[in-house]
This record gives structure tokens, sequence and C-alpha cells, in this order.
């Protein structure tokens, strides 16, 4: 087979999954998976057969496997759906079909295929366990399986689809209509258990707030079309002369080129599908659905679907810059939404004690440094972040699947009320469940960025020292400072959750999970630190030159531009590797051998208190170091509330002033400004609609009178003074 | 030898009093009528647009005739449909009048 | 003034008085007979237009198909409606004018174009190529699926009609 007719078939295997599934098979809950597997399997091999036939393809970039056909004529000219393979879409698609295919099989054990259902069970809420009678008579508590279990395997292996379908396409409609199912799918799955209203109101925060991103991105594409005609990557993007009319061209809006206008509003769509400041507040209300969705919302498919648009629309954003040059409008929004958002959302993470929600803010943090790696023109560094990042997201996802499973079994054996995703009640699983160990380990340090051994650190150093190379010290500074966040929040969660002796009898119970869950884990972790080694930059001091820097000679031959050399320098280097190491030293001074459920923050009296007190003072010197500039954050973003804590924060140390700070930012400026602005705009439509809705009389003709009186009224206007010519 | 103005003129009022029907009478059925009546002018004009067309280019013209016959299976979906429909509502609430339908009341 | 020209004058008015006497009369089976000439009407036009096929079609789908359709409907549903004094809404001027108004318009957006007054003149006999019509519908570079979504949908209609229209007696009430 070719590799177009390849290519084509790629995103069908799922789709027929979801309608086999949906209507015949949705009873037997085996033959569900099977189907739901085998698609992913077809998909997962033929973008295999794709990725090695495009990986030795020569020239790749200019000759990208391609073939469309027309397919809504209209008028003279046609919309047409086409694949198309470039060295770009050929690394999302590697690490998309892996991913996906991991988390299919993931969702089997994790939805306890094989175990009883339980008696009392019911559709929308996660199962409770069932009762089994031993031999003996005894009765035990055993997970049972999910109610709604074909249910989702059918919804995931649409969602698959429409990430293929995003992946493989040639040009933005159809790209669009990927997103969109996605936008649908990623609705229905945080609401999977949609019994729970906590669930339900996440399900409909997500869907409305990348709405808002989506509506813009529409208008985007609207304006794309009208001026070019088409829609198609190869005759937008790689098209000086298009690029060059749309960046001279000036469009009616705030004197923005036309190029920087249809940029800023497909990045506006970016920034709601890929959780940036401040449509970030979707992602995580998004914990609420099954583990599997959020490694799959938050890694494989849809916040990376975003950063894929942005770098794919690269060259159309920084239409007009020379590397080394000034950058334009839309890249400088970029660099400062992505940097602002990645340091954000890493202090926030650093106060969560949900095992989820720390890598859902983990998450929008990396996510920032994508964007901000754009905005300073890092556009390989950019795609490879995204691939690494995928790797060691959804593993660390998956990871963090097993250990709440591996909780809940401890909760269930020993009846204890506990949250099983409470941090704070875990402790010394690494005993218990030593492969979710040591793969979250491998994860955990490839998030952190570990020095050479980790994909995190390759990606995430080529973004420090792309940002340092083009000259713009504020991202630089805010990537850094989030770099060290990062590392110290992952080893305050991997301290916290594996390490010291475990702080409940749940804890003491938990035990590893199956092998369809841990399977993925390993495979993971092989990807989490061998994806590194294909971009190891070439000026790196001793490994660099051993292996070509495959990925960015790949990759980077997108943009039709010679990259130019800037000053060489080993301060990102060292950045990173202080960062690094830094973050993760510190996290874990700070947090080993904490024996009692209570975080630092809320230690106010007794022994336990000054315990806490003298180990901080211990690390003084860490907490010297990183105050002054912490300190800096909390006078621009939080001063009130850091007003009358700041003496107190002095006293008690990093530990605790990170989650103060963390805590503060999210109360002081995501739930009031941000969520406030929503829900006083949400007050304001209730308020007209309670008044429009005495107008509503319920009869059908009355509005249609309306809305035809309305169009002849706009006939008459335009007609009396446009004129018709 | 008629000019294309008088089936141009003749389709838009038939649209017109098509259009005063649906947003007029109160019996469903009546409104179903009227809709026939707006796709019938619209099936005027595309047929004197072939007309014309075909004598510009000299060759009978596809694409018009496709959507002539379009517009017919559209509205015998529509009506078989829609009749359904009345009728379904009408043993229900016992009248097919539209304007004692107001479940959609704010 | 030709002959072709009197006969489309006299059918055009026809037709339209039918159409104004579909949404003018009282009763509704008086209603629907005017529809089916209001129907013939077009079909006439279509004739006058040289398109035979559509005429014939017309006839046969519209007045054979659908009038009897809505005839049957009003049948079952007319026991109610002949005790009805007047079948338009209250405020019904208002929807009147704006069919005025949107003639109007429509006809001055309609004048504006050049080839507005461009005359249709007699084609040869065997214009209406059907044999090329219906290779087109069949024909992967033509129009082969909006044919067969048209085919789907209507599939669908019908049973989806038969499905409302349905008595369902074990859920009622």
């Amino acid at each position: 087979m070719t590799s177009e007719t390849l290519t084509w078939l790629i995103p069908l295997p799922p789709l027929l999954a979801f309608f086999l599934i949906v209507l015949f098979t949705n009873r037997n809950k085996a033959l569900s998976h099977w189907v739901a597997l085998i698609a992913a399997g077809l998909s997962w091999l033929a973008g295999m057969v794709v990725f090695i036939r495009a990986v030795t393809t020569e020239g790749l970039s200019e000759h990208p496997f391609a073939q469309s056909i027309p397919w809504l004529p209209t008028g003279d000219t046609s919309l047409k759906i086409g694949i198309q393979i470039d060295p770009l879409s050929t690394v999302v698609l590697f690490f998309v079909a892996w991913t996906v295919l991991m988390i299919f099989i993931y969702s089997v054990g994790y939805h306890n295929f094989g175990q009883p259902a339980g008696k009392h069970d019911r559709k929308g809420l996660p199962p409770e366990g069932a009762e089994v009678k031993e031999k003996k008579g005894k009765i035990i508590h055993v997970p049972s399986i999910e109610p709604m279990y074909s249910r989702f395997f059918a919804l995931i292996s649409l969602f698959a689809f429409a990430m293929f379908l995003l992946v493989v396409t040639d040009n933005l409609l159809t790209l669009y209509v990927g997103w969109e199912i996605m936008g649908l799918c990623s609705y229905l799955l945080i609401g999977f258990w949609y019994a729970k209203e906590s669930a339900r109101k996440a399900m409909i925060k997500a869907f409305l707030t990348t709405r808002v991103g989506d509506v813009f991105m529409l208008l985007g594409l609207a304006a794309l079309y009208s001026l070019t005609g088409t829609l198609n990557y190869q005759e937008i993007l790689s098209n000086p002369v298009v690029l060059g009319q749309l960046a001279g061209a000036l469009s009616p809006v705030f004197g923005l080129s036309w190029a920087a206008l249809i940029g800023i509003l497909i990045f506006i769509g970016t920034v709601g599908k890929s959780a940036q400041f401040p449509l970030h507040i979707w992602l995580p209300d998004a914990m609420e659905g099954p583990t599997p969705v959020s490694a799959m919302i938050h890694a494989a498919t849809m916040v990376s679907a975003g950063v894929y648009l942005v770098i794919r629309f690269f060259p159309l954003l920084s239409a007009g810059w020379e590397p080394g040059g000034a950058v334009t409008t839309p890249m400088l929004v970029m660099g400062i939404v992505g940097a602002f958002t990645a340091l954000f959302a890493a202090t926030i993470a650093v106060a969560q004690n949900d095992v989820k929600r720390v890598l859902a803010y983990s998450t929008i943090s990396q996510l920032g440094y994508m964007i901000a790696a754009l905005g300073v023109g890092a556009y390989a560094a950019a795609a490879f972040h995204l691939v690494t990042h995928a790797f060691f997201k959804a593993l660390l996802f998956l990871g963090s699947g097993s250990i709440i499973h591996g909780m809940e079994h401890g909760v269930q054996h020993t009846s204890e009320h506990i949250d099983p995703q409470n941090m704070l009640n875990m402790g010394g699983l690494r005993k218990k469940m030593p492969v979710t160990f040591w793969t979250f380990l491998i994860g955990g340090l490839a998030l952190s960025g570990f020095p050479l051994v980790t994909a995190g650190f390759w990606s995430k150093d080529e973004i420090l020292s792309g940002a340092f190379k083009s000259g713009n010290m504020g991202v630089f500074i805010a990537l850094a400072l989030a770099a060290l966040l990062t590392a110290f929040y992952t080893a305050r969660q991997i301290t916290l959750t594996f390490l010291g002796k475990p702080r409940t009898r749940a804890a003491e119970h938990a035990h590893e999970s199956k092998w369809t869950m841990t399977l993925p884990l390993v495979v993971l972790a092989v990807f989490a630190v061998g994806a590194g080694w294909s971009g190891i930059p070439a000026d790196f001091p001793g490994l660099g030159g051993l292996i070509p820097n495959w990925f960015e000679e790949f990759v980077g031959s997108m943009l039709h531009v010679e990259p130019v050399e800037a000053v060489h320098s080993l301060v990102p280097l060292f950045t990173s590797l202080i960062v690094a190491l830094g973050g993760l030293a510190l996290g874990w001074v700070v947090y080993r051998g904490l024996k009692e459920r209570i975080d630092p923050l809320e230690k106010q009296i007794g022994g336990l208190y000054t315990v806490l007190k003298n180990k901080y003072y211990v690390d003084e010197f860490y907490q010297a170091a990183i105050i002054r500039p912490a300190n800096w954050v909390a006078n621009v973003f939080t001063y009130k509330f850091l007003d009358q804590t700041i003496i107190d924060g002095i006293l008690h140390g990093i530990a605790r002033f990170g989650v103060w700070l963390g805590n503060g930012l999210r109360n002081v400026i995501d739930l009031p400004v941000v969520n406030g602005a929503g829900d006083s705009a949400a007050r304001s439509t209730r308020g007209v609609g309670m008044y429009l809705r005495s107008k509503q009389s319920g009869r059908i003709q009355q509005y249609m009178v309306i809305a035809i009186s309305l169009l002849v009224l706009a006939g008459l206007v335009i007609y009396f003074t446009v004129g018709i010519s | 030898m008629i000019p294309l103005s008088w089936y141009l003129i003749a389709a838009a009022a038939l649209f017109c009093i098509g259009l005063f029907g649906v947003l007029s009478r109160k019996n469903a059925v009546s409104i179903l009528m009227s809709v026939e009546l707006m796709l019938n002018a619209v099936n005027i004009n595309l047929v004197a647009f072939w007309h014309y067309h075909t004598q510009l280019q000299g060759t009978s013209q596809i694409a018009p005739q496709v959507f002539v016959a379009m517009v017919f299976i559209v509205a015998a979906a529509e009506v078989a449909v829609g009749l359904a429909l009345i009728i379904s509502a009408y043993r229900r609430r016992e009248t097919p009048v539209v304007d004692e339908m107001t479940l959609l009341k704010g | 003034m030709s002959g072709l020209q009197v006969v489309f004058l006299i059918v055009a008015v026809v037709t339209l008085f039918s159409g104004v006497m579909v949404v003018a009369s009282r009763k509704m089976m008086h209603s629907a007979l005017w529809l089916i000439m209001t129907l013939l009407g077009v079909a006439i036009l279509f004739a006058t237009l040289q398109a035979g096929f559509f005429a014939i079609v017309q006839v046969l789908v519209y007045i054979g198909a659908i009038s009897i359709l809505i005839i049957f409907t009003l049948m079952l549903t007319r026991r109610v409606m002949d005790e009805e004094t007047t079948q338009v809404i209250k405020g019904w001027w208002l929807p009147a004018l704006m069919a005025v108004i949107l003639f109007g318009l429509l006809a001055g957006l309609l004048a504006t174009w050049e080839d507005f007054q461009g005359m249709l003149n007699e084609l040869p006999a065997d214009v209406e190529n059907l044999a090329a019509f219906g290779t087109a519908l069949v024909n992967p570079a033509g129009y082969v699926i909006p044919f067969e979504v048209a085919s789907i949908l209507l599939l669908a209609a019908l049973v989806g009609a038969i499905y409302i229209a349905m008595e369902r007696k074990e859920k009622a009430e």
C-alpha cells in the first residue's frame, strides 16, 4: 500500500470501532474492548508504518506525503479534504499513536475488567466495589467493573479518531472538525460519571471554556479563507507570496496586519484548547473524569492539539520575522502568555494535595513552556517538548491512576474513609507498588528535567537555550523559575506518595495494579527516557555530536529559513541543571519523612508546628536562595494577599511560602478575577434572560415574524444606505 | 421568447405569498402547504436559470437539474415527516393549531 | 406580445391567485384544492421553460403524492378546524406587510442585475438531455454523493414518519 493510502486509513479504525460498539456490541463488555483495542492497534500499526516511511524519506518537508479530494463543491471552487504527512505531523503522529494505544490498554485494567459487577453500582457513578464470598464463606471486598464499560470504550475511540484526523489532515477545515469532535468527546468523558454533581459541572465548564477559544479560532479561519480562498496548509504556510501579502496588508483591528490578526485569533483557539491563562480554568476540573481520560486529554490528544495548531501555524504567526530580529505581535503575545502561564501554574501546583490536580497544573505549566518557546522563535524546541511531554505526562497520569487504584484497593480493604487521591494519605507506596513507583519516578524526573538521562531535560534545555538566545530575558527568567518550581513539586509529589512510611492504613494495604495497567507504564517510561536522545543539541558539551540532532533537523526543515546561530553560551545549560537538581533536592528535603497527614500549611499548633519549623530552618540556605525571586512574583501578583502573611512566610520558610503563594494565586487571581468575571457575565446574562423571558410567548410564528421583520429591516437599511451593486 | 424577469418576479411573488402563509396561518397543515409554495417558487427560479444558462452555453446544464431534483426530494421528505408530526401532535394535544402549542413558553 | 407570453401571463396570474387563495381560504380543504391548482400552474410554467421532465415530475410528486398526503392529513384532523372562524393569527397584518416589503426588496435587487431583462429563447427540442442528467447522478465525479445522501434522507424520513405517527398504546398516558 502506498503511504498516502495508509495515511487515509489511520483515523478510520477508531471511528468504525465507535459505531460498532455503540450500535452492536455495547452489551458485551469483552467484545467492546476488543473492538476498541484492535482498532487502536490497527491505527497504531498504520501510523508506525507511515512514520518509518516518513523518516526515511529525503526532503519530506518539501515533498510531504499528500493527497486530497474535492469534498464540498462551492460554486467554482470546492472545499477539499486530504491528508498530509510532513515532519511535524510525523512526530506528532508517532506520540499520538503510542500514547493512544497505551491508554486503551490501560483502560481495560483501570475499569476493572474481569471483576464482578457491584451490587450497588449505578450508571453514572464510579463503581463502588463488590462483595465476593470466598470458599470459606468469608466475604471480601473487591473492586467491581465499571457499569458503563462499553460506553467508555466507544467514546474514547471517537476521541482517538478525532485526534488522528486532526494530525493527518492537510487543511484547517478538517482540523477544525477533529478539533470540535474532541471538544464533544472531552465533554462526554469528563462527565463520564454524570451522576456526580462535580463531574457535571466540570464537563459544562470544560465545554464552554474551550468554546470561547473555538469561536475566535473560527473567526480566524473565516478571515483566512476569505483572504486566501484556501485552507490548505501547503498553499498558505509554504507559500511566501501569500504569507508576505498577509503580513503586509493592514486589518481593520488595532492596526494589526492580517497575518497578526489571524495569528492571534488562531492562538486564542489554542489558549482555550491548551488551557493557557486566562482560559485554563477548565483543565484542573477536568480531573473529574476517569484517569485514562485525564491522560488522553492532558497528554495524548486535546491539549497537544492546541500546541500542534500553533506550531503548525508558526510560519503565519511569525510572518515577517527574521531569526534574531524583532518578534511579531502574535509571537510577543505568545511569549508573554506562555511564560506567565508556565510560572503561574507551577506555583499553584505546589499547593495542591490531590495527586491528579498537581499533574493538571503541571500540564498547564508545561504547555505554557511550549507556547513561550514558540514566542521566542524556538520552533523545533517547542515541537520537541510537545513530544517528550506527551510521553512523560501520559506516563505520570497513568501512574497516578495506578496509585489511586492501589489506594482504592486499600480503602476497600480497610473500610477507612479517606480520599484515595490525597497525597497526604499516601506514603511508602514504593514497596507496595514497585512498578508504578519506578515508572512514576522516571516520569517525574523527566518532567522536572533530570539531567542527561531523561527526555524532559533535553527538550526543556532546548527551550531555555532558545529563550536565552532570543535575548528575551523576561521569558528566560520566568521559564527558569517555572522549571525550578516544577522540580520542586515533582519531588514533593514523589516524596509524599512513594517515599517514607505509609501514613494511613489504606496506604499500607495498597497493592500493585494488574499487568494491563503496568505494561503501558513500562512502555511509556521507555519513551520518557529514550525520546530525548533524538534531539541532543550539537553544541552540548561532551555528548553533543555523538548522536546527530535528528529531531531539530527533521522538524526544523519545516521552516524554510536558515536558523541563525546566536552567541553560544553555557548559561542556559547551567540554569537548567541548577533548577532541575536544585528543585528536586529541595522538594525531597522539605517533604521527606512527613509522618502526619497534614501539609505544613495546616500545621498551626503544637509540637508538629515546631518540628516542621525546625526542619525548615535546617534548609535555610535553600529557602534564602528561592525566597527573593519568589517575593518579587508575590509583590507583583499577590501583594495584598501576602501583606498580612509575608512575615509569617519568611519565618516558616520556603515550603510554607510556596504553598501560600500557590493558594494565593488560585484564590486571588484564579477564583475571584477569572472565575468572578465569568460568573458576573453569567449573572448578567441570566438577568437579561429573565427579562426577555416575559417576551417569550412560546409561539413559534411570533418568533419567525420577529426574525423576518429584522431581516427585512436590515435589508431596507442596506438598500437605502449602502445600495446594491 | 419570454423575458427571464417575468419568471423571477413571479417566483418572488409566490415565495412571498408562501412566506406570509407560514407566518400567519394557524393550522400546522396550512403552514406546511405554504412551505410547499415557497419551495415551488425556488424551483421556478432554478428551472428558469437552467433554461437561461443552457441557452447561453448551448448544452443542457446538469447542476440546476440536480438542484431541482434535490428540492423535490427534500420536499417529499419534509412533508412525510411534517405530516407525521402533525398527526402525532394532534393525537396528544387534540389540536393541529400551532398557536396552541406553546411548550416553548418561557 | 407573442402567444407564449400570453400563455405565461395567464398561467402566472392563475398560479399566483391560487397561491393567494391557499393562504387566504377559510376552509382547510379549499386551501388544499387551491394548492393543487397552484402546483399545476407551476408545472405549466416548467413546461413553458421546456423542462418537460420536471413538469411531469411536478405533477407526479407534488400533485400525485404530496397533495394527497396533505388531504389525508386534513381528513384526519379536520374535526377541530371546521369550527374555526378564521385561519390566520391575530396580528396577521405584520407578516403581510413584511411579505410585501420583502417582495419589493427582491424585485429591486433583481432589477439591478444586468441579465435581468435577458430573453429566454426557444431551445432545440431535444435539449433536455435526460441521459446526461441520469448519468451525472450516479457518476462519482458528478453528483453521486448528494444523490446517495438524498436517498438516505428519504429512507430516514420514511422510517421516522412511520415511527412518529405510530400509535403506541403501551406508553399512552
